[in-house]
């Protein structure tokens, strides 16, 4: 067994205990209810962002195949595209929530002085 | 002779992993608007039940854990193809074979559960968001299945071939790229809509 391949078989079990490691305190933290609210949703994305960190560097060994350019070429703008749709869409969608309510007028304007005063 | 042989191996490897690597980049726009979507209506559940009232967290931790597994797994029978053992491969193919059967049938029991209930897709955009999404990733795995159950048929009848090894590779890159789908669904579908 040369180097390279104990390297390999090192970082898949590195790769899966910290996999295992983010997975069990992202689930912890929603079951004991540590955060709530806004604080919550930031911890969670943290840690799956962390997660797919380590999955990309230890699982798929980004950087290492032939063809590194083009794959992290297409990976840059696969994300910007993701970033685009994703937070893009979010942020259309919450504004046309915000003005077509399904509310009374006078409801509506109490509303939006409502969302106005927290800075929207 | 040999070294042409090789170059021309060499290249083929190559093309496979770049082609493969941008259907993937694809596939993830295709989940990404998905998860939009998701996102978007996950709070219009017109009257129906939201995430709190119908997810199961431990069997949903029962299939992240397993489906991680699996993508060790994987990796581990790449790795021992590498080494040219038949033997391990097998093993380690066979491991991910039962590990990604598990996930799905804890996944479909989830679903017809869900529709028993009479929550099904039809009921609230919520649900349909829902179903959609991972549904969807439900369906890759059962493609990966199928492809997995190929991959064991063609390894237990062949000698150590270069076309297999391309294969296995490619195999392991769509089986890890769907444990990294599935950490955002875990977070996003489940914890989120948990909590």
């Amino acid at each position: 067994m040369n180097i390279q391949i104990k390297i390999r078989i090192a970082k898949y079990i590195v790769g899966f205990v910290l996999s295992l490691a983010t997975t069990l305190v992202a689930y912890l933290v929603v079951k004991d209810g540590l955060y709530t609210g806004t604080e919550l949703l930031w911890v969670l994305g943290g840690l799956a962002i962390t997660q797919m960190a380590v999955q990309l560097v230890f699982f798929l060994h980004i950087g290492e195949a032939p063809g590194v350019r083009v794959r992290t070429f297409a990976f840059s703008f696969m994300s910007l595209i993701l970033v685009i749709t994703v937070v893009g869409s979010i942020w259309i969608m919450h504004h046309l929530n915000y003005r077509m309510m399904d509310m009374t007028p006078d409801q509506k304007t109490e509303y939006m002085m409502g969302e106005k005063d927290k800075g929207f | 002779m040999s070294e042409i042989y090789t170059q021309s191996v060499r290249e083929k490897e190559h093309r496979t992993s770049v082609g493969f690597w941008i259907y993937l980049m694809t596939d993830c726009l295709l989940f990404a608007s998905l998860f939009a979507a998701y996102a978007v209506l996950r709070g219009a559940t017109a009257g129906g039940p939201g995430g709190e009232d119908i997810f199961e967290m431990p069997s949903v931790l029962a299939e992240t854990v397993i489906l991680l597994t699996s993508s060790l797994t994987s990796g581990l029978a790449l790795v021992a193809w590498k080494l040219r053992s038949v033997r391990w491969t097998s093993v380690w193919m066979a491991l991910t074979f039962v590990l990604g059967a598990s996930f799905l049938t804890i996944e479909l029991t989830e679903f017809s559960t869900l529709v028993l209930e009479g929550h099904s897709w039809q009921q609230s955009a919520f649900l349909s968001s829902f179903f959609a999404l991972v549904g969807l990733h439900g369906a890759h795995i059962a493609v990966g299945l199928i492809w997995l159950g190929v991959l064991i048929a063609s390894i237990s009848r062949r000698e150590h071939g270069v076309k297999l090894t391309r294969q296995l590779g490619t195999f392991t890159v769509y089986w890890h790229f769907l444990d990294l789908v599935w950490i955002f669904i875990f977070t996003v579908v489940y914890l989120m809509g948990a909590a």
